[in-house]
């Protein structure tokens, strides 16, 4: 029990520094892909340095309790979240009994839980630009929970038809969406891993999706009023976020290990360093993933209109996520199992 | 479901959207704005009141500083007012190369706009892209003037540079560059799919209205007026362009309506137009002297024995530029008017801005190009501080006075 406390206090400054650094690479790689210079990937880290040493302004017009206490419920609901999806994940690489096992339904209701703090936050700043993010904040949230639960409901679908526990993160690394379906399947697979790349922007807030940010409409939105410590933790709960989703995605479409792929072992002096070799491979495709669902798609479009927004999910993602899951029920292969 | 309530939205004086400091205030249901208010003269600089202080000469450089884009506009105006008055002739190679300046200028102000619209609806790698090949014109302005803005080229007479051989090859190269990427930076601008989502059907300016409220530059033209001060009343070498037209959204096929998308088509036509403007000019250069000939010492002497009125006219990149001047047998023009294209267009943000969305409003006020502090050209201060309103004919009455006086002191 010790270890694994041990571990998800690990886990925790781990993804301080992960989720800042992704952060960092979002924006050294977007730069490139607007042929700038950019910032030193760790600049988001130093941004949260220097907004801890900052004065912390609250708004007189502001609903006090509510305005500080949201980015604290943000920032650690979106710990629990990066606890939740990442702790059964280490304990399965490094071969220790999880007392988690990763429920899809509850990281579903953390996921919500981070926005609804950032929005009630919001609101209760009282400045206008602040609740129109909020508003739009929230047509994004109930415009993406449908696609996002298809997604979800059609893997656990999956997954059912074997001897494992549906709705755990861990059955997923046990019994992988593409080796055990068909050609309807695969194909499916593939219309909900672009289900959920289309959602990503949305819930990370950024372009075409930042309406709620829009920094030349409202200014910032939601953050408008933030400063200081308070802004810092909005800042590392968007981090924490940004790395749990992303690892979610992966958790969901790509659980394999790098031993499992390339069947190669490490050691340095006897002991065994694939657990090391494991956590950076999985980062590596959480980036990977980040990249081409946040940084490239954000340097290739314009910031749409919020009834745009709620068109494009409602109907265009929410068929594509559909039509996977059908696929998946269809799936003849995973029939027979 | 309609609800009855509506909140105030001020956007402005300092917002992100704007470069200048300028105040709307809107009235919105829920995402819908529902009226609009502006509210002008945050950044009056008492330019004209400066230019009564200042010799013919120092005028031309004070007024350069009008705006920071159309820094060749503004003094072109009023030279050629100057001008006017004075019945000085500009020689060919001269106006040939006030031509070429000009188009330049037009070049990188259209491509700044295209630049900070991309950047208003989000779009902000189209943004660096564009700020990224204007430099290679700002380049060409620098080595031609010696200044990528605020060039110093004009004087009343003619010009202070000439165009060597050197140059003439700098901008060759740089008109090169243009033509190959002209194909592919039009088709991101007019075909992009979520550019078009953004600004098709945005902020409408029909053309009735266009022509009511006295749009001008590529506002009017985007609502399809065929409207140009440099085919209207050609200046400088646009006498020797009788192929030159006004650009339209007609010229790309398209019926214009007065949206966004049509002001954009128009502007990125136009950056063809000028860089075809500047070929001609570069292959039918003449020779000869590129200014009167008088230093400024002599021009200062013989314009303070003039008296009488003068106007010059010009279209600058964002529509007509107008400067209006008074010469009563003294070292500065006892009276000079500024007329910037905003001036004008200002008016047509009230169409624009009715049935439009909240994230439409960065857009459609940006759309018209606009330059704020070129058009604050008056403040009203009471000394108690207290907060009035003056109507259009108390102010139509103000103005009539003010200019009487000026023109009675001349005329007599």
């Amino acid at each position: 029990m010790y270890e694994v406390i041990g571990v998800a206090i690990a886990i925790v400054i781990a993804g301080v520094i992960a989720g800042l650094f992704l952060k960092g690479i979002d924006r050294k790689l977007a730069a490139f892909m607007q042929s700038r210079i950019g910032p030193p990937i760790a600049q988001p880290l130093y941004d949260i340095l220097k907004l801890m040493q900052k004065q912390t302004i609250i708004p007189a017009t502001s609903v006090r309790w509510l305005f500080t206490g949201a980015p604290l419920i943000a920032l650690t609901s979106s710990i629990l979240l990066l606890l939740y999806i990442s702790l059964s994940y280490v304990c399965y690489i490094i071969g220790l009994q999880s007392p988690v096992q990763g429920d899809l339904i509850v990281i579903l209701y953390l996921i919500l839980l981070q926005s609804i703090a950032i929005i009630s936050g919001a609101f209760a700043s009282g400045s206008p630009y602040a609740s129109i993010g909020a508003q739009r904040e929230m047509v994004i949230l109930m415009s993406t929970e449908l696609p996002i639960a298809v997604v979800v409901v059609s893997i656990a679908w999956h997954v059912a038809d074997s001897m494992y526990n549906p709705f755990a993160l861990q059955s997923l690394f046990e019994y992988t969406l593409w080796h055990h379906a068909g050609a309807f399947g695969v194909l499916g697979g593939i219309l909900l891993f672009l289900t959920m790349i289309l959602v990503l922007p949305a819930e990370m807030s950024k372009v075409p999706f930042d309406q709620a940010e829009a920094e030349t409409e409202i200014a910032e939105g939601m953050m408008v009023e933030y400063s200081g410590k308070l802004l810092a933790f909005l800042l590392l709960s968007d981090a924490f976020k940004a790395l749990s989703f992303s690892a979610l995605i992966v958790i969901l479409f790509f659980p394999y290990t790098f031993t499992s792929l390339f069947g190669l072992s490490f050691s340095i002096g006897g002991y065994s360093i694939i657990p090391l070799v494991e956590i950076i491979f999985f980062l590596g495709k959480v980036i990977f993933i980040y990249s081409i669902g946040v940084t490239v798609i954000r340097v290739i479009m314009a910031r749409l209109k919020i009834s745009q927004v709620a068109k494009v999910f409602l109907f265009a993602v929410s068929a594509i996520s559909i039509i996977g899951m059908v696929l998946i029920m269809l799936d003849p292969k995973m029939k027979m199992i | 479901m309609k609800s009855d309530i509506t909140y105030p939205l001020n956007i402005g004086p300092v917002h992100p959207a704007f470069k200048e400091p300028i105040k709307f205030t809107f009235r919105i249901e829920g995402e819908k704005v529902v009226g609009a208010d502006i509210d002008f003269g945050y950044t009056h600089r008492a330019i004209e009141r400066i230019a009564q202080e200042r010799n013919f000469i120092q005028i031309i450089y004070l007024l350069e500083r009008v705006c920071g884009i159309c820094s060749f506009s503004h003094p072109m105006a009023y030279c050629l007012a100057i001008e006017d008055v004075a019945g000085i002739d500009v020689p060919p190679r001269a106006r040939y190369i006030r031509t070429i300046v000009g188009e330049l200028e037009r070049l990188h102000s259209h491509l700044l706009w295209t630049g900070v619209a991309a950047h208003e609806i989000g779009f902000d790698t189209l943004f660096m892209y564009t700020w990224n090949i204007r430099e290679k014109v700002l380049d060409c302005l620098e080595e031609l003037t010696g200044n990528r803005i605020n060039y110093a080229m004009l004087t009343i007479g003619g010009v202070r540079r000439d165009i060597t051989a050197e140059n003439a090859q700098t901008i060759h190269k740089m008109l090169e560059y243009y033509e190959e990427l002209y194909s592919r930076t039009s088709e991101i601008l007019l075909d992009d799919l979520t550019l078009r989502a953004r600004t098709e059907g945005v902020g409408i300016l029909t053309a009735e209205q266009a022509e009511r409220l006295c749009a001008v530059g590529p506002t009017a033209r985007g609502s399809g007026l065929m409207k140009d001060v440099r085919v209207d009343y050609p200046v400088n070498a646009y006498y020797e362009m009788p192929w030159l037209k006004p650009i339209s959204p007609r010229d790309i096929g398209k019926e214009p309506i007065g949206d966004v998308y049509d002001r954009m088509a128009v502007r990125v036509l136009e950056i063809q137009q000028a860089i075809k403007i500047i070929q001609f000019c570069m292959e039918n250069l003449p020779e000869g002297d590129i200014n009167s000939g008088s230093g400024s010492v002599k021009m200062i002497n013989t314009l303070k024995k003039l008296e009488g009125e003068g106007i010059g006219r010009y279209e600058a990149p964002r529509g007509e530029v107008c400067h209006y001047v008074i010469l009563d047998n003294q070292e500065h023009p006892v009276q000079i008017k500024v007329k910037a294209p905003t001036y004008s267009n200002g008016f047509a943000w009230a169409p624009m801005l009715t049935n439009i969305e909240i994230a439409d409003i960065p857009i459609v006020i940006a759309s018209i190009d606009p330059c704020v502090a070129c058009a604050d050209r008056m403040t009203y201060v009471q000394t108690d501080g207290s907060s009035t309103t003056i109507s259009w004919e108390e102010l139509h009455a103000k103005s009539i006075q003010k200019y009487k006086g000026a023109r009675k002191r001349c005329m007599k």
